[in-house]
Parts: C-alpha cells; structure tokens; sequence
C-alpha cells in the first residue's frame, strides 16, 4: 500500500533503530549490574564508553533514540488526531528535522572529549 | 510480506493485542521523558566518564533515582521486547521457531527484568568510591 513512500520507509526505520536501542538496553542493564561487583570492575565498564569507537556507537544510539522518539509521537498523533493521516508526510519531514536538529549538539558533547573541545561536563581533580 | 503492528490500526477485540497496542503508546510517551532526560543527565549534563561508581553511590543516596531507573528499566524493557515479539511475528513464519523464539524472548525478559531490579534494589556503596573521572 505505501511501499516505497515515506510511509514505509518511516516504519523501517522506527523497527530498525527500536531493534537497535533494545540491544543496547541489553548490554547496558549488563554494565550496570556490574555495580555490584564493586568500583574497580564496575569502573573498568564505564572506561569503555569513554573510548572513541564507544563513543561514535554512543552517537548512533542517540541517534537511533531520537528517531524513535519523535517518530513515535507522529504514530501517536496519525493514531488519535483525526487530521493526522493526512499530515503523516508532513510530520515525518518534521520528524527528521527534529531528529537532525536535536542530535547535532548531542553529538558535540558526546564526541567533544575526544577532540579536545570544551563541553565544562567533566569536573576534574576530585 | 506480512506488515503487522505495534503499527497501524488499533486492534479490536479487547484482547491481549489491544492492551499491547495502548501499552506501545502509554510506555512510549512516558520513556521519551525517561529516556532523553536519562541520555542527557549520563552524556550531556555530566560525560560520560564521569558516571563512575562514585556518581551512581552519590546518586543512589536518593531512592528518587532508583525508583527513577527502575522505572525506565521496566518500561524499556517490555516497551523493546513487546516489539521484539512483534518483529518475530512478522518474520518467522514456521510455528515451532516462532513458539521457541517467543519463549527465549520471554525468558530474556523475566531474567533482565530480575537482574536490573536485584542491581537497583541491593546496590550499597563500597568504602572506597574509587575516583570521579575515568580517563
């Protein structure tokens, strides 16, 4: 009915980065279970998201997470807003503005340690 | 290929496929705050090298931020594994594989639900809290 259009191809991607954003679920309730095995081990996991490639998989999943976001409140409103079918194509332009627009300055933070830009998040000599 | 929900119209009959598909849309719009808040609070607010042992022991003086995580923990979960069921669904079209994956699913679901809740509930902090930053 709608292969091909925006229709689909907004579905595929709210499947794909709610796959995504369940799998990093999965390893992260992992990590944080680490808690209990006191601060040297659990802190060793928490070394690991502060590396570069972590930190670009970090990105995605921001990324991935935004998308889903606001693509979920168009479902919502296509669901309950009796005008929004008819606008579905106009929210999901929205929708990929928002994504793009929210996730530039989250990736500057996130990305920021590694290029040395200041990002003031990281209190330091305590 | 089959196009089924969590997506589209809203099935009828009052069953377990109506509950799922307000309880996408309830948990969804409840984890857009979670979720983002949680994002910016661990990546944006504090790095997230700085989420150390010694942040979360700080943090979790406040049982505000274990009922917090707890919350997101089982939203999330049953928000992502309800369309982990759904995605199987669509997918796997011999009965036998579709009932055995449904099955592992379920039981991923009952042991991170445990294991995430055990985390937020028994979590006291060590003597020493280990250092701020980790670089």
């Amino acid at each position: 009915m709608y292969k091909g259009q925006s229709g689909m191809w907004s579905w595929l991607l709210h499947r794909i980065t709610g796959l995504g954003v369940l799998l990093f679920l999965l390893i992260h309730v992992v990590d944080i279970g680490l808690l209990n095995f006191g601060p040297k081990v659990y802190n060793e996991g928490i070394a690991l998201f502060g590396t570069a490639i972590v930190r670009v998989l970090s990105m995605a999943l921001i990324g991935g997470l935004l998308y889903h976001s606001f693509n979920g409140v168009r479902i919502i409103l296509i669901d309950f807003w009796p005008k929004g079918a008819r606008y579905q194509g106009v929210m999901f332009a929205i929708v990929m503005v928002l994504t793009i627009v929210c996730f530039l300055p989250m990736a500057y933070f996130i990305m920021g340690p590694v290029f040395g830009w200041p990002t003031g998040n990281m209190p330091a000599g305590m | 290929m089959r196009i089924s929900s969590g997506y589209g119209p809203r099935p009828s009959g009052g069953g377990f496929e109506t509950f799922s598909w307000y309880f996408f849309r309830v948990s969804g719009v409840a984890l857009i705050f979670l979720a983002l808040i949680h994002v910016f609070l661990n990546h944006v607010s504090t790095d997230v090298s700085c989420t150390s042992y010694q942040l979360v022991a700080l943090r979790y003086t406040n049982p505000f931020w274990r009922l917090y995580d707890w919350l997101l923990l089982t939203l999330a979960l049953l928000h992502g594994m309800n369309g982990l069921r759904i995605v199987i669904d669509d997918y796997v079209r011999s009965r036998g594989w579709r009932l055995a994956l449904q099955s592992v699913a379920g039981l991923v679901t009952l042991a991170y639900f445990m294991l995430g809740t055990i985390t937020l509930i028994t979590f006291q902090a060590a003597g020493a809290l280990g250092p701020n930053c980790i670089h």
